[in-house]
């Protein structure tokens, strides 16, 4: 490491007040922190003796993506070689089949490797086109407002192409992440002090600007028509439910089976969201870690099944979507990640501890009604989580409220 | 019949949200949201309000303005159409009653008086209590559906304009850059907010 000192401590001079570079120290201050502990410490009383700030606190969210990031690879490799006609292979066009086709790896969807192989070729562009613009953004608002670039927006720019279909043009992810970034996170001042998700801001910008690339039944498997093999459905599993015309065909489509298979992550999907599993796996290290708040979780997991019980009972005869259970609810479309990831947001979620089971409670409620009696969308977590986090806010403030009545009350007898 | 009241609250607070939706009474939703209280102070005035004037104009469309409605007075009256007047009438109660409330909450709630300064008179001009009052009209509601209504779209308003204060407040901590800083933050914050709101677009009741 010495010699990694070394070398940052010679370029620290351009970077500086009065060198050639001092407009980009943010940049110099980032690849500093981002391997060494920051120098400056707190100046006024502090009590933590711990080397937690908000650059471990992203890295640990970061880490905790990780399965998910995986998944989202052999995932959506699988579903493209499952999907893709063996017979129609020759005919595959595109700079992604020529890579393939020079690894050799082949389009078996049984060989992990050639599914993983497959699957990153349309995860990473995502990714790094998400990277090279957001922190050409971020980078930008750092060198002019002078504050510092972080890890913020690496669990912004991880979060963000894991909740995208595989077939998302990349001018869209650069024009999404251009939205979050400046209009979610940087106008407010940057990381800390915006009011919603950056990452939900931006998918849903994409969501209503161009609603044909981010839903419907095509765009999740990264399969073009042609080539697909007959009988081929793009279909998520939320789709089918919802598609379903009488109660034996919801019936049939809440299959154990179906259920295991999207609990694993075997389903067309967003990229990273299909597995519950590496969800799970990603949330026992956030609890662990404390930095995803457990009651967050819990939250979300009580409104949802009240909700869908609640559902349940009432019955209805035109909606089937009524009668789905709400252990299904837990396994269908973005809830698990966005339940993990999105809605643990120390920044856009409830900052008291109360506020975060009312925060978490609502979320929940509001995702299952939203499904379930909102024909336009077909899945609703984004959206409830934006809405969760605009109230958070004042969700807050009547905790804060109340504890300070209760206080005063019991100082007063 | 409870379940289309419902249907209508439902519809009219989120839904079809005044503020988030339609963007209406921008002018108090950006200037009154500095503070939590001073908002909840100006949503319950405009609910009152809204509650009071949008079933009156009602019975003053039904009674007094349609087409054959003055037929109560005398049968000769029954192809009098006074709708032309229906404006200047919305106005004209919508301004009484707003000047009842100014007396009642300088009375009772000096405090709020205070606060709200003078956006409290403007309610009178405030879009919203026009806009309940013409949707009132243009839809053909009942008078039960116009007490609804009033109802809803006041709570939606006022929903709206404390979520709006609760961020605002939280804001404080924030670094916006300066030329961003007051109405125009407050815009591109009442437009993210209005992403959020979407979720309820598109729910059939």
């Amino acid at each position: 490491m010495k010699f990694v000192r070394a070398i940052l401590d010679k370029q620290k001079k351009y970077f500086e007040k009065g060198g050639p570079l001092e407009k980009l120290y943010p940049l110099y201050e980032a690849s500093d922190t981002f391997v060494f502990t920051p120098g400056h410490v707190t100046k006024a009383a502090s009590h933590i003796r711990d080397a937690i700030d908000l650059k471990r606190m992203m890295i640990v969210v970061v880490i905790a993506l990780i399965p998910c990031i995986f998944w989202a690879m052999y995932n959506t490799g699988y579903q493209a070689n499952r999907a893709i006609d063996p017979a129609k292979v020759s005919e595959l066009v595109g700079w992604r089949h020529a890579i393939l086709q020079d690894l050799g790896v082949g389009y078996s969807a049984h060989n992990i490797l050639a599914c993983m192989v497959h699957g990153a070729l349309y995860f990473l562009p995502v990714l790094i086109v998400t990277f090279v613009v957001g922190g050409a953004w971020e980078v930008l608002f750092a060198c002019v407002r002078k504050h510092e670039v972080n890890e913020g927006f690496l669990v912004t720019g991880m979060l963000f192409p894991l909740v995208l279909p595989p077939t998302i043009p990349l001018w869209q992810v650069a024009l999404g992440i251009s939205f979050g970034v400046v209009f979610g996170k940087e106008v407010f001042g940057g990381t800390g002090m915006n009011f919603l998700n950056p990452a939900l801001v931006s998918r849903a910008f994409l969501f209503f600007a161009y609603p044909a690339q981010i839903s419907g039944d095509k765009v999740w498997t990264a399969v073009t028509n042609g080539q697909a093999v007959d009988g081929f459905s793009g279909a998520t599993n939320l789709a089918h439910i919802r598609m379903a015309e009488s109660a034996d065909a919801v019936n049939q489509a809440l299959t154990w089976n179906n259920w295991w298979n999207g609990f694993l992550g075997f389903e067309p999907g967003s990229m990273g969201e299909t597995s519950v599993l590496m969800c799970v796996l990603g949330a026992a290290l956030l609890i662990l870690t404390q930095v995803g708040s457990w009651r967050t979780m819990a939250g979300v997991a009580l409104g949802t099944v009240l909700m869908s019980v609640f559902f349940n009972m009432i019955g209805s005869e035109t909606n089937l979507f009524f009668r789905v259970p709400f252990w299904w609810h837990m396994v269908l479309g973005g809830w698990a990640f966005g339940t993990v990831f999105m809605a643990t947001d120390p920044v856009s979620s409830a900052f008291t501890e109360k506020g975060k089971w009312i925060y978490g409670f609502c979320i929940g409620l509001m995702v299952t009604l939203i499904r379930v009696v909102n024909p336009a969308y077909p899945e609703a977590m984004m959206l409830s989580i934006l809405f969760m986090n605009m109230f958070a806010p004042l969700i807050d403030y009547y905790v804060v409220k109340a504890n300070i009545q209760r206080r005063l009350v019991r100082n007063a007898a | 019949m409870l379940e289309h009241y419902l249907n209508l609250a439902v519809k009219s607070i989120f839904i079809e949200n005044m503020a988030l939706a339609f963007f209406l009474g921008m002018c108090s939703f950006l200037a009154c949201s500095k503070k939590v209280e001073t908002s909840i102070g100006l949503g319950i005035a405009v609910i009152f309000v809204q509650v009071i004037t949008v079933p009156m104009n009602n019975l003053i469309l039904n009674h007094l303005l349609k087409e054959g409605a003055l037929a109560w007075i005398s049968p000769a009256l029954k192809n009098v159409d006074l709708t032309f007047l229906s404006f200047i009438c919305y106005i004209g109660t919508i301004a009484a009653m707003v000047q009842i409330v100014e007396m009642a909450v300088d009375r009772f709630v000096p405090k709020l008086y205070a606060a709200l300064g003078v956006f409290l008179p403007l309610i009178a001009v405030n879009c919203v209590i026009l806009a309940g009052s013409l949707f009132m009209e243009q839809r053909d509601y009942q008078f039960g559906e116009s007490v609804v209504y009033g109802v809803g779209s006041g709570v939606g308003w006022a929903l709206a304009i404390v979520g709006l204060a609760a961020v605002r407040e939280k804001m404080q901590y924030s670094n916006v850059p300066p030329a961003l800083r007051g109405l125009g933050i407050t815009f591109i914050t009442a437009g993210l907010m209005s992403i959020a709101f979407m979720c309820f677009s598109g729910i059939q009741l």
